[in-house]
């Protein structure tokens, strides 16, 4: 469930958002007609930055929000009249939002007896959900008694615990330190390949996001920007705001003098003509935004279609790559990547050089 | 540290311990400092007239202290034999000095209490007893017969103890007998368990009401944006800028059967202008007032409780299959439990202590024990028996208190 699930159509999508709009005061969209189709297996992350929208989201496929227009279907039945305990949907809260007044075993029981599993039966799939997040000593505990990381790994074991085919987690690492995140991003990813389980993430941290999905799609002001896989969000984002949202960016504006193909020529601000990728930037005469990533900019260069000056400002070693801040155009921000290589040459703070890129690594995109 | 350096010192070469304990000592003292005012004034106020007041309760030196020769000689007496000359001797030569020193009258009502009817015996005695000749016993017979009577000297018997398990006895409807038996008080005279038991009953379904009608109330504000929950509070909380006494009488207009809602009954057919419902001067109307009054004393700490349980506990149990009856069954109500327990322990100690609601709407069969205590202590006078009255109050709730820590656990209380 990768690369290739790409598109998932509207008629195979297991979890679907079908022209949904939700306003929570009658005079302000939040959700602005959201169509996405999730496959099933797919592990798919709601990206956004804060207010955005995809908590509203989540809150409307399991069951808690109530579409203002439009249907969310699941296994293609609508679900907009089915109450939440009916949806079978496995949720992973921020806070975790395990039973204080019951015990580890408890908490994960608690799905079980609802369904009047018997008590065999029972303890079997509790053993097996905390073995498979290796907290099975811990089954007598209360949450009070555990650390951040392990109520994490106990509200993950209580979603899966009764096999829903859907998970729904919203920001679950959120109050966790950093490498404590990055751990739990693989366990989360390994459980969801090895248990074949669809999931839905909401999270505001690209970096998490990257790293654990199939699929990103990119949440702005209540509308999805782009979705995407990870790298082609990444090497080819459609817009302005998910080329900065996503990895850091270089943005230059300037007016759209031409465009043959696929190439647009554009005169920059400072009045230098470079070409660019033409990606989404309207028709001649229109603004644009260029957008590069640092690592595709060559510093010194003689060579590449595009040139143009540059002064050094500040040089930053980190090992394995120097980053470099520069000025170029008046865009006193403009950063590159230089590998630490031995043929290349040594910058200095204040040095006059020039930087050029590939006419296909530079993209032109819509003005902000 | 080992030995041979010897103990840490600070730099002037005091002693580190010693330091630190001068330190410690100095913040304490601070502390108790700033506490001692209300201190000297809660032992003032409150420890001090309490402990008195139960002290009373067992104590009655009365007899004692105006009687000496009769206190003296029948302790030796054994309540059956007949009556002793050197009893009647004592007895006529304290009436002497305290008809002199006009504390007859004391002693009188003191005895009265054991044995009804001995009071005008006592006074009218007295007045004769400067004249008596030897032999007393048949000159006090010959006053009056019942002095060869053995009751009325069981009853002196009894008087003359200066600590005495009596009013405590009588507060649970137990007579102390002469010869320190303890037995049932005759059928006419048991009123106060029985009104103890009321007391208990009306406290407890008070509880219960103000429960049922606090809860889904205190819900309802915990869940709505703080700016219409502050002022829906403002309007539970609006009782208390009213005087509990405006508060009590507005019921009366109310439900008297002449009263608003009566009328409206009527109006509306629900009964007959003859058979209007009676809510007011019986239980019915203390239970009707005590709860309107103490709802706020339930409301605020369920109010306060409920507010720091996040929503996404009832989600995440919903997410998981759970009905909401369930999730708020096996989810809400346990971690609400130390709001509902510490406002059903609030309630419940004002309620059984409450006094001006059913002295004003009680009428006969909606008396409640703090009543009995208030006419002991203002219209009988009986002090002693006040405050045994008030003990056995004490004793029950620090008995529900103690129930409520064992069920509950005081120390999952939040009161705010
Ligand atoms: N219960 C609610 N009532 C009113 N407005 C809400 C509610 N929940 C969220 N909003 C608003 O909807 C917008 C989107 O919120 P949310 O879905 O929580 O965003 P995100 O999860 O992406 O941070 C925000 O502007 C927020 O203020
Ligand atoms: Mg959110």
């Amino acid at each position: 469930m990768s690369a290739e699930s790409q598109t998932v159509s509207k008629e195979d999508g297991f979890v679907v958002f079908d022209h949904v709009q939700k306003s929570y005061d009658g005079e302000t969209l939040v959700v602005k007609d959201l169509n996405l189709a999730i496959g099933k297996g797919e592990f798919l992350t709601m990206l956004g930055p804060s207010g955005s929208g995809k908590t509203t989201c989540l809150m409307m496929l399991a069951g808690f929000e109530t579409a203002t227009h439009g249907d969310i279907l699941l296994g293609g039945h609508p679900i907009n009249n089915i109450p939440p305990h009916k949806r079978g949907i496995g949720m992973v809260f921020q806070n975790y939002a395990l039973f204080p007044h019951m015990t580890v075993g408890e908490n994960l029981s608690f799905p079980l007896e609802v369904r009047k599993m018997a008590k065999a039966e029972r303890e079997e799939k509790i053993r097996r959900a905390l073995d498979m997040v290796e907290m099975l000593d811990f089954i007598n505990r209360r949450p009070a008694q555990l650390s951040g990381g392990q109520q994490q790994r106990i509200a993950l074991a209580r979603s899966l615990v009764f096999e829903p085919d859907l998970v729904l987690m919203d920001e679950p690492l959120g109050a966790l330190d950093k490498q404590l995140r990055e751990h739990m991003q693989f366990e989360i990813k390994h459980l969801h390949d090895r248990l074949g389980v669809t999931v839905v993430y909401v999270t505001h941290d690209q970096s998490e996001a990257l790293t654990m999905s199939d699929r990103i799609a990119v949440f702005d002001d209540g509308v999805i920007q782009q979705l995407a896989t990870p790298d082609d969000l990444y090497e080819r984002p459609e817009n302005a705001f998910v080329a900065q949202f996503i990895g850091e960016n270089n943005r230059m504006t300037g007016t759209v003098k031409a465009i043959e193909g696929d190439v647009a020529t554009v005169e920059l601000d400072g009045g230098t003509v470079v070409t660019a990728k033409a990606v989404n930037c309207g028709d001649v005469g229109g603004r644009t935004t260029l957008s590069i990533r640092p690592e595709r900019v060559k510093v010194g260069a003689d060579q590449g279609t595009n040139r143009t000056d540059a002064e050094v400002l500040e040089l930053i070693y980190l090992g394995d790559h120097i980053r470099c801040r520069m000025r170029v155009h008046g865009n006193e921000d403009f950063i590159v990547k230089v590998p630490n290589a031995a043929d290349n040459k040594r910058l200095v703070v204040g040095e006059k050089t020039s930087v050029g890129w590939e006419t296909e690594d530079c993209r032109a995109l819509d003005a902000t | 540290m080992s030995d041979a350096t010897g103990p840490i010192v600070t730099a002037d070469g005091v002693p580190l311990k010693r330091k630190l304990a001068q330190a410690m000592f100095r913040s304490r003292a601070r502390a108790f400092g700033l506490a001692l005012p209300l201190l000297a004034f809660i032992i003032v106020a409150f420890i001090i007239p309490i402990l008195t007041l139960l002290y009373r309760g067992v104590h009655d030196p009365r007899f004692a202290q105006f009687m000496p020769r009769t206190t003296a000689i029948i302790q030796k007496w054994d309540t059956k034999s007949p009556v002793t000359e050197e009893m009647a001797a004592a007895l006529v030569a304290d009436m002497v000095v305290a008809r002199k020193e006009r504390t007859i009258g004391q002693v009188a009502t003191r005895v009265n209490r054991e044995l009804p009817g001995t009071r005008s015996l006592f006074t009218s005695t007295a007045r004769k007893a400067k004249k008596m000749k030897p032999p007393y016993l048949e000159a006090l017979i010959k006053k009056d017969r019942k002095w060869g009577d053995n009751a009325t000297w069981q009853a002196i018997k009894i008087t003359a103890k200066t600590y005495t398990p009596a009013y405590l006895l009588q507060a649970v409807d137990l007579k102390y007998n002469a010869d320190g038996s303890i037995t049932r008080q005759p059928e006419r005279y048991r009123i106060y368990l029985k009104l103890l038991i009321r007391t208990m009953r009306i406290s407890l379904i008070v509880t219960l009401a103000t429960l049922v009608l606090g809860y889904p109330v205190a819900y309802l504000l915990s869940t709505l944006p703080v700016r219409t929950s502050n002022m829906l509070l403002i309007l539970v909380l609006l009782p208390f800028w009213t005087s509990l006494l405006v508060r009590t009488t507005s019921w009366i207009a109310i439900l008297q059967s002449e009263g608003v809602l009566n009328n409206l009954f009527v109006l509306f057919g629900i009964t007959t202008d003859q058979q209007r419902f009676s809510m007011i001067y019986n239980e019915t109307g203390v239970l009707i007032a005590m709860t309107h009054i103490l709802l706020p004393f339930m409301i605020l700490p369920l109010y306060s409780v409920m507010k720091t349980i996040p929503p996404s506990y009832v989600r995440a149990a919903k997410s998981m299959g759970a009905r909401p009856a369930t999730a708020f069954w096996r989810v809400y109500f346990p971690q609400s439990v130390p709001g509902i327990g510490a406002g059903a322990l609030l309630v419940f100690i004002l309620a059984i202590g409450y006094y001006i609601t059913p002295a004003l709407v009680g009428g006969e069969d909606g008396q409640m024990i703090s009543n009995m205590i208030d006419f002991h202590m203002r219209k009988s006078l009986n002090w002693n028996l006040a405050a045994a009255l008030g003990a056995v109050l004490l004793v029950v709730v620090l008995f529900f208190f103690w129930l409520y820590d064992r069920l509950v656990g005081i120390d999952n209380m939040k009161l705010g």
